[in-house]
């Protein structure tokens, strides 16, 4: 481009802030605790490429894959997909009433309220950060081996993962609609569900579906602690080094999550364009 | 042009539109040394007074940042005043409970600037919204659950604003004139005695914006709906009002009739 020879009189702003000295010794012990960490997990490119013939010698045992099991490891990637749709659907129902009482400003001041706000905050946490696994294990002790463990298990990580970002995305909705209802002598009840629902219903449909293919993962990985599911099936054949079944497990279990999320995007294309109500 | 003097005995002003019936100095909105200040280095509202006699179109004018806005969501408490006294249809609003306000503001229909409509629903639905204040619940969250009446008469308010053949179309899918006369349709819905409009225009062209003003002036004449807006337009507050309130720094600085001033007079409080 041509140099026009305009010169501003101020000068050109800098382009980056220059970072103070606290938050430039901050910058630099990030830095150095990432690559520590690189260390403390045991990163070795060596190690990787080492791997390399293993991998390949795991892979030309484990082809082709065998059919041998097909119809029984269908009845078991079924119930997969059962576990998961039933602990999403349970899941979502649950966290919505839970996310309301979560959100910020969707409850009043009163002090039942703010216990209520913090209460359902802090179980959400709980279910949020302690991983599937973990419940599926405590699940597995309280209800026993099979399947409605893992169903529970899926039930409290899907609260803890759609409870999060249900209470986030109602934090986050347009304010105008709420503030038009209230003004018209609307209830807080009224308001959240006419304007607050509503306006937060795209991110609830991206959020729940997100949910469902989280918990197709999930769930096939439960069975690996006995909480039901095609996850036994990989462990045993993998226990038992026979890795074309074990081929075969992951191949099922690469389609059914494939077309979870497949069906996912359509189904969320398809509501977020639907016709109103 | 000196300040008028601010009439809170409720003494009539001359009126452009045909005097309605009832309009026998009852102030339908009364406020009185309003203050508000947002922390402590901003105050917007420094004892503002004013009153709105039934049946009577108010334009209140004033450049950005001068407290019209802050001033309308006061007289509803949407935000709460640090002082003054506010009188909705003579009914105290400052030192109302809750329930009680929500049947106070159930009466007054409130026009926002950027409509407000709750996107992804349909018009009616958000027509039928106009309810909740008297009749809240389920069935009157969705037209999808609303009984028969309510239905038809969020129906003929949309005849109303000529737009009854959108009932159904979504409200984030309507164009910006469109969207505020269905905002004014949910207004009418709560069959308002005072209409509350902020900047009801200011988000539309010319010609969206003039049949919006239109639209209250024919509620206003044929209805008898006492209405109080907030402009920018200086030809638009004086052709579309019985009387104008003029704002500056948070403060009344202007309240006259409307056919007795001119652009110039309101000009000077602008800037």
């Amino acid at each position: 481009m041509a140099d026009i020879g305009y010169r501003p009189e101020r000068g050109l702003p800098q382009r980056f802030e220059r970072p103070g000295a606290l938050r430039f010794t901050f910058y630099v012990a990030l830095a150095a605790f990432v690559l520590w960490s690189f260390q403390g997990a045991g990163w070795s490119f060596s190690a990787l490429v080492s791997g390399g013939p293993a991998l390949v010698d795991f892979l030309s045992r484990a082809w082709p894959p065998s059919a041998e099991r097909l119809p029984q490891l269908a009845e078991a990637l079924l119930e997969t997909f059962q576990m998961a749709l039933a602990g999403t659907v349970i899941g979502i129902i649950v966290s919505l009433p839970l996310a309301i009482v979560a959100a910020k400003g969707m409850t009043g001041p009163g002090i039942i309220s703010r216990s209520l706000y913090s209460g359902s905050r802090l179980l959400i946490a709980l279910f949020w950060t302690v991983p599937d696994l973990v419940w599926a294990l405590v699940f597995v002790i309280t209800v026993g081996l099979g399947p409605f463990a893992g169903t529970l298990a899926i039930d409290v990580d899907t609260i803890g993962f759609c409870g999060r970002f249900f209470a986030e995305s109602m934090e986050d909705a347009e304010k105008g609609p709420s503030e038009a209802l209230t003004a018209a002598g609307a209830s807080k009840l009224d308001t959240v569900f006419c304007a607050v629902v509503p306006a937060a219903m795209p991110s609830f449909i991206t959020t729940s579906l997100f949910a469902l293919e989280k918990a197709t993962r999930s769930s096939v990985v439960l069975g690996l602690v006995g909480a039901g599911g095609i996850g036994i099936e990989l462990k045993v054949a993998m226990d038992f080094f026979d890795y074309q079944l074990a081929m075969t497990i992951i191949l099922m279990i690469f389609v059914l999550v494939l077309c979870v999320e497949r069906l996912g995007n359509f189904a969320r294309n398809r509501i977020l364009e639907g016709s109103p109500r | 042009m000196a300040q008028a003097q601010i009439d809170f005995a409720g003494a009539s002003a001359p009126a452009k539109f045909p005097t309605p019936v009832n309009s026998a100095g009852f102030r339908d909105l009364a406020v009185q040394g309003l203050s508000k200040s947002f922390g402590a280095d901003r105050t917007v509202l420094r004892g503002v007074s004013f009153s709105v006699r039934a049946q009577e179109a108010v334009a209140l004018i004033g450049s950005n940042g001068a407290g019209k806005s802050t001033a309308l969501r006061c007289a509803l408490r949407l935000v709460e005043p640090d002082e003054g006294d506010i009188q909705l249809f003579n009914e105290d609003v400052t030192s109302a409970r809750q329930h009680r306000l929500r049947k106070l503001r159930a009466n007054v229909g409130f026009v926002f600037q950027k409509h407000n409509l709750v996107p992804r629903v349909s018009a009616l639905t958000n027509v039928i919204h106009g309810n909740l204040g008297r009749s809240g619940g389920i069935r009157g969250w969705s037209q999808l659950f609303a009984p028969v009446s309510l239905r038809e008469r969020a129906m003929h308010c949309l005849e109303r604003v000529g737009l009854a053949d959108k009932a159904l179309q979504r409200a984030d899918q309507l164009s910006g004139g469109q969207s505020q006369r269905v905002a004014i349709a949910r207004a009418l819905m709560q069959d308002p005695k005072l209409i509350v409009a902020d900047e009801p225009v200011a988000s539309l062209d010319p010609v969206a914006g003039h049949e919006v003003m239109e639209l209250f002036h024919k509620l206003t004449r044929d209805e008898g709906i006492t209405l109080l807006f907030t402009s920018h337009n200086i030809e638009q507050a004086l052709s579309y009002s019985d009387r104008v309130l003029a704002i500056k720094q948070g403060e009344i600085v202007l309240d006259g009739a409307s056919n007795t001033l001119s652009s110039a007079d309101l000009g000077k409080h602008y800037g």
